[in-house]
């Protein structure tokens, strides 16, 4: 599949992303046997850069690859991680699923919820903090778990789930 | 940083180098690493393949194959062919690949450039899952190292044969732990299963002959070449070689990842290993290979923890996550909340599944909440047998086959919801978890 001819080919001087990521996308579509298997990460890497998916990054990661917008879409909508819309600074990502279940995250949960003021795929208003209820997150053995963005933090109360808002509070201005 | 565990029972085969340091490189060669490749290099493939079909080393994501035979399906032409090592792991109750990752990345690759040995392969893929960030960021640093001594790139370890390694992530979906999903993953579309036949074996990854292997076999392979394939067979027991990371999680005292010879006992694993129910309470079910697997009851515990033996007992040894349930739980509710899990990750790719985890989970939200109806029960049931076998890869499976062995071995408590007594641990109001 080549580009479609009317979109000027993504550089490192004009691209939406920063020039480390730029070259980083430079790179990673050559490493496959096919440029197209480097679509995943780098939608990840770029939401990981800009805080979601904004029509500039599908567009030009869909340039960079060599195929359509559209087709770049058909393939995000179907990975949990990624999002077309702003969150919050820190995804706070509480697992529910059995093995946490069972060692209360329903009650760690709604102790966010409380704490947050926010519900599920809620952000709170100062841009902060955003909180999801996640399927396993491969932490079972030391539930009940939670991933803030893509840090882990495990064998949690509700007592240890406050500090480690506190300590995400902390970073916020940094 | 999860926390290590460990017990006089264990035989510490693939978890020997965790807490020893061994992501640093030179540490890992001071552990005996790299030592197995280089033997590998030196023996060939006919060689490499016969010690793992000696090794009776099976499939440690949850199908249990035979390992070297697998291997063996490779067919020997031009094409270029792959090693595509499954570190998705997703499984509710595993967390072991999560442990080999964080603490003995080198084990993943030294394994991978012996499969691709065997198979004649000059590429090789570590595929995690998407949140697994963090230990990407440690597979990479310890690629990069492997490509810096020479082991990776152009003829490593100064033989003829060229090997590359590349590692990625995923980024959040459960269906991609399917071999064919996890191909379509790599080739950057949508995770959807591949119908079979053709094998991977024979067309895979980018249309080239690909053996896809969990990454707790990936990690094993190494051991079984540096102990020899028949040491490591003897570990185990029969037609089950060597040990397996069993991840206990749930009501037991001491949760945690321990590795015990292939067919050690259930019971043993749960009241000694697992120092039994917390607060000594009473024990309820067991979860013994991950969610897909069917629930076993206090008294079906007795038995070995192999393939063939949990088989027999109506299960599956799955991928090593041991769920214990104590007699606090509401067996609706955690069905509901498997179904839950199932229905959020059904790809909708073929309808069975999609529309059968639809349905099976509102029938258990609304069972749950009390609204339930006699004919509910049978209606599970039934819907739970007609996924089973009627879809394109195996998570309708893996959603009916819980759920058949919850309402079976349980209707009672189903039965229970019906007769005035709605669960107790039912927080919401009926009309939000079936809107939910």
């Amino acid at each position: 599949m080549k580009p479609t001819p009317s979109a000027p080919p993504a550089t490192i001087e004009n691209s939406i992303f920063s020039p480390a990521l730029a070259s980083r996308f430079d790179k990673l579509v050559t490493l496959y046997p096919m440029r197209r298997s480097a679509l995943v990460p780098m939608l990840l890497y770029a939401q990981d850069e800009i805080g979601y998916l904004s029509d500039a990054a599908i567009a030009e990661i869909g340039q960079r690859i060599g195929i359509t917008e559209l087709e770049v879409r058909n393939v995000l909508t179907y990975y949990s991680m990624l999002r077309t819309r702003p969150i919050g600074k820190f995804n706070v990502q509480v697992c529910t699923n059995i093995s946490c279940m069972l060692r209360g995250a329903y009650d760690l949960f709604e102790h966010c919820e409380r704490r947050l003021g926010i519900g599920h795929k809620q952000t709170t208003q100062d841009g902060i903090f955003s909180l999801e209820e996640v399927e396993c997150i491969g932490a079972c053995s030391w539930a009940p778990a939670v991933q803030v963005n893509y840090d882990f933090h495990e064998n949690l109360t509700a007592e240890k789930m406050d500090a480690v808002l506190e300590s995400y509070r902390g970073k916020a201005g940094e | 940083m999860p926390t290590l565990v460990s017990h006089p029972d264990e035989v510490k085969i693939v978890s020997s180098r965790f807490g020893q340091g061994a992501t640093e490189i030179d540490r890992y060669l001071e552990l005996g690493g790299y030592e197995s490749v280089r033997k590998a290099i030196e023996q060939g493939p006919d060689w490499i393949i016969a010690q793992m079909k000696a090794s009776n080393l099976r499939g440690r994501g949850g199908a249990g194959f035979p390992t070297g035979m697998k291997w063996s399906f490779v067919p020997k032409n031009d094409k270029a062919k792959y090693v595509l090592v499954n570190g998705d792991e997703s499984e509710p109750g595993t967390c072991k690949d999560h442990l080999i990752f964080l603490h003995d990345p080198h084990a993943v690759i030294e394994g991978t450039i012996i499969a691709g040995l065997a198979i004649g392969a000059k590429t090789g893929f570590i595929y995690l899952r998407g949140e697994y960030r963090y230990l990407l960021k440690i597979m990479e640093k310890a690629i990069a190292d492997a490509y810096a001594k020479g082991f990776l790139g152009k003829g490593i370890f100064g033989s003829q044969f060229d090997f590359e390694v590349i590692s990625q992530t995923g980024a959040g979906a459960y269906e991609v732990g399917e071999e064919s999903a996890l191909m379509e993953s790599l080739e950057g579309k949508r995770g959807i299963p591949r119908i079979k036949p053709p094998f991977p074996a024979v067309v895979g990854l980018y249309g080239g002959p690909t053996v896809i292997n969990n990454a707790e076999t990936i990690a094993t392979v190494p051991h079984i070449l540096r102990m020899g394939a028949e040491a490591y067979a003897k570990v185990g027991s029969e037609r089950n070689g060597g040990t397996r990371l069993f991840c206990i999680s749930g009501h037991c005292e001491r949760n945690g990842v321990y590795e015990l010879p292939m067919g050690y006992n259930l019971k043993k694993l749960i009241y000694e290993v697992g120092g039994g129910i917390r607060g000594g309470r009473q024990l309820k079910a067991v979860v013994p290979g991950g969610s897909s697997t069917p629930v076993l009851l206090p008294n079906e515990i007795d038995i070995g923890l192999d393939f063939d033996q949990v088989g027999k007992a109506g299960s599956m040894l799955g991928s090593g996550g041991v769920v214990v349930l104590d007699d606090t739980v509401c067996m609706v509710e955690f069905a509901l909340r498997t179904m839950q899990f199932y229905q959020h990750e059904s790809c909708g790719w073929c309808i069975p599944c999609r529309e059968g985890t639809d349905w099976l989970r509102k029938t258990l939200a609304r069972f749950h909440a009390g609204a339930g109806e006699a004919r509910d029960i049978d209606n599970i049931q039934y819907l739970a047998e007609n996924m089973l076998g009627r879809t394109f890869c195996p998570l309708g499976d893996a959603a009916a086959m819980p759920t058949i062995a919850f309402v079976k071995k349980f209707r009672q408590e189903f039965e229970d919801h019906l007769n005035g007594k709605p669960c107790p641990s039912a927080k919401h109001p009926v009309d939000e978890l079936v809107g939910a």
